[in-house]
């Protein structure tokens, strides 16, 4: 029971839930971006919700099947085919062994996740199947797949066809996207009135925008507060001493770009951050695309928990109407 | 010295122990992570201690963050107690300074660099007043540098020099990150050094190479087996100046299984340190060969 990549796509991944727990040592977490997508494309397909699947970004893989196979196509828009023949998103399709799974050209969002009845079966690395490319560590042999590649799979559980999660369940991002942030971190670092600008602004995602990070542009330089250098920090007012970086949180080098740390994450470094995307809204960074406009609104604790409780709602909702 | 408590978003806690570097600052990091990790706090998924801060990751399902927040800052309170010594490793890490490899790429980005004219070492040499290239690897690799953060990539150790902070080498980064650095590449930024585990970007300025990795992956690399990074936030490095048939040579002995790194058990005091810095430095490094 195996797939064959026989074109890879742009950059395809084996994504789990991630690998909690080595990011002290460097190592982040890594796994799905839009992990809400990712969930339902496991629970679809019958398999555990933390099954490895393939996240590909803006263009899709070609995969030839040696095995019958369920699979499901959710979070981007990229429409899948069956030897030529379409099928729909977010709704389970059968592959038989010998048929070729293709994709049209992506429609909306940035990040399609494609799971096949009994998971991706690559080595469960530091309790991960997940692919961190950088650190050559994790997924099918720890980088983006290459043609040539084969996929083996796990045993499949029970699904059937045309299953769907229904529209409503489905969660995307609006146009701007509206990325909630807890101030915080080194927040005090800007004067009052960045802080104000940052959030009137409308941003742009740069096209460095990736599993590690998301830059944007097209917003206001932030003016600082005066300060002497704290010894080991570094000249420019960016600058603070080498310090970790949260998940989500928003650094701003030089004043100038503002980056969203995701998945693949740096896990430290000197640039001061103004805050942290709420987790609740990280699987909607992962559809961004390059140019897609994105405004931050600040959000107290008990805001974020609340968006996190709401998230867990609707995903509960899918799991049970599956 | 007052840590400063913040949020970062609704799964993190950020601790900065101090704006500025010391090692008071990094011991304290140190020791109240070391009491977190000890107080086995459920839904604590995440306990990274950094050079002068540190962080937790937790889940809000199972802790409520405010209770979190207490708890963190209870523990601070009990873990300041003054327990400033640390049983820890000391390990060597041999350095061909001046190698061809960073050589190469540091000519390629002379346009990101302060001073186009100078390679790092010279520059570094310059800026704080060394005598020349041999003066800088003197000082270098005189005394010996804690790993105060493990991070930024897989396996990396930032390193923070066992010397007063008159004495400390300093460097600025680049203008401009590079988009390239060879692996095991030994750098140095502000006033911390780093070796970078993977080949990619960086701004830290370029001194040598190691030929020992510090990440493997694959775990093939004999002392890497039981665990893929080599550092830990606590240990102890020191740097040994090597030529390049030894450079050679260990490469070839890493390759064919038979390189095992110089490492000793050593109890570090922040008191005694403080005391006698050259006299403590001497007795940790004495440990690495046997005095």
């Amino acid at each position: 029971m195996a797939i064959k990549v026989v074109k890879p796509g742009l950059s395809t991944t084996v994504q789990d839930l991630g690998r909690p727990g080595y990011y002290h040592i460097g190592i982040p977490i890594s796994g799905g971006m839009d992990r809400f997508a990712l969930c339902a494309a496991n629970w679809l397909v019958g398999n555990k919700e933390d099954a490895a699947v393939l996240e590909a970004t803006f263009l899709g893989p070609e995969l030839e099947f040696t095995s019958d196979a369920m699979v499901a196509v959710t979070g981007a828009e990229l429409p899948p085919k069956v030897d030529g023949q379409p099928r729909a998103t977010w709704t389970t399709f059968k592959v038989k062994k010998g048929q070729t799974l293709a994709f049209d050209f992506l429609k909306a969002g940035a990040r399609a996740y494609i799971a096949i009845s009994g998971g991706v079966d690559v080595p469960v690395v530091l309790g991960s199947r997940s692919t961190y490319t950088l650190g050559a560590l994790g997924g099918y042999q720890g980088r983006k797949l290459a043609a040539g590649d084969e996929l083996p799979l796990g045993p499949g559980g029970d699904s059937a066809e045309n299953r769907t999660v229904r529209a409503p369940l489905r969660r995307a991002a609006a146009s701007p996207a509206e990325l909630r942030m807890m101030p915080g971190l080194y927040w005090h670092r800007i004067t009052e009135q960045a802080g104000q600008l940052f959030f009137g602004d409308t941003w742009k995602v740069a096209p460095e925008a990736d599993r590690i990070g998301y830059r944007f542009r097209g917003g206001t330089s932030l003016d600082f507060v005066p300060r002497e250098p704290p010894f080991g920090a570094g000249s420019d007012p960016s600058n603070i001493v080498d310090a970790c970086y949260p998940y989500g949180s928003i650094q701003v080098p030089g004043g100038t770009e503002p980056i969203i740390l995701h998945r693949d994450a740096v896990s430290g470094g000197g640039y001061f951050m103004i805050g942290t995307v709420i987790s609740a809204d990280m699987d909607l960074i992962g559809q961004l695309q390059p140019n897609a406009t994105a405004r931050f609104t600040p959000v107290t604790m008990e805001q974020a928990l609340a968006a996190r409780h709401d998230r867990e709602k609707l995903l509960n909702e899918v799991r049970e109407s599956l | 010295m007052n840590s400063r408590y913040s949020f970062g978003g609704d799964e993190h806690i950020f601790v900065e122990c101090d704006e500025a570097m010391s090692l008071e600052a990094f011991f304290k990091s140190l020791s109240t992570t070391k009491a977190v990790r000890s107080a086995q706090i459920r839904g604590v998924t995440e306990i990274c201690p950094a050079n002068a801060s540190f962080q937790i990751k937790f889940d809000p399902d199972i802790i409520k963050p405010d209770d979190l927040l207490r708890e963190l800052k209870a523990i601070e309170v009990a873990a300041g107690g003054g327990h400033s010594s640390l049983k820890t490793r000391i390990i060597e890490v041999p350095v061909l300074y001046n190698d061809p490899w960073t050589h190469e790429t540091l000519m390629r980005f002379r346009d990101r660099h302060q001073a186009p004219d100078m390679t790092d070492v010279e520059y570094t040499a310059k800026i704080n007043h060394l005598d020349g290239v041999d003066g800088f690897v003197k000082a270098h690799s005189g005394a010996p540098w804690f790993v105060s953060m493990v991070g930024f990539v897989a396996g990396l150790p930032f390193l923070y020099q066992m010397v007063e902070r008159q004495r400390q080498i300093q460097s600025p980064k680049y203008l401009r990150p590079r988009t390239d650095t060879p692996k095991l590449t030994v750098g140095h930024g502000g006033c911390f050094g780093a070796i970078y585990s993977v080949r990619g970007a960086g701004g830290y300025q370029m001194f040598g190479i190691t030929p020992m990795p510090i990440y493997d992956p694959n775990q093939e690399i004999k002392y890497l087996k039981d665990f893929m990074c080599l550092f830990n936030p606590g240990d102890i490095v020191k740097w040994r100046p090597i030529d390049r048939a030894e450079y050679d040579q260990t490469v070839a002995d890493v390759e064919a299984g038979k390189f095992t790194p110089r490492i000793s058990n050593v109890t570090f005091s922040l008191d005694e340190f403080h005391a006698d810095i050259d006299g403590t430095n001497a007795k940790l490094t004495g440990a690495l060969y046997g005095h």
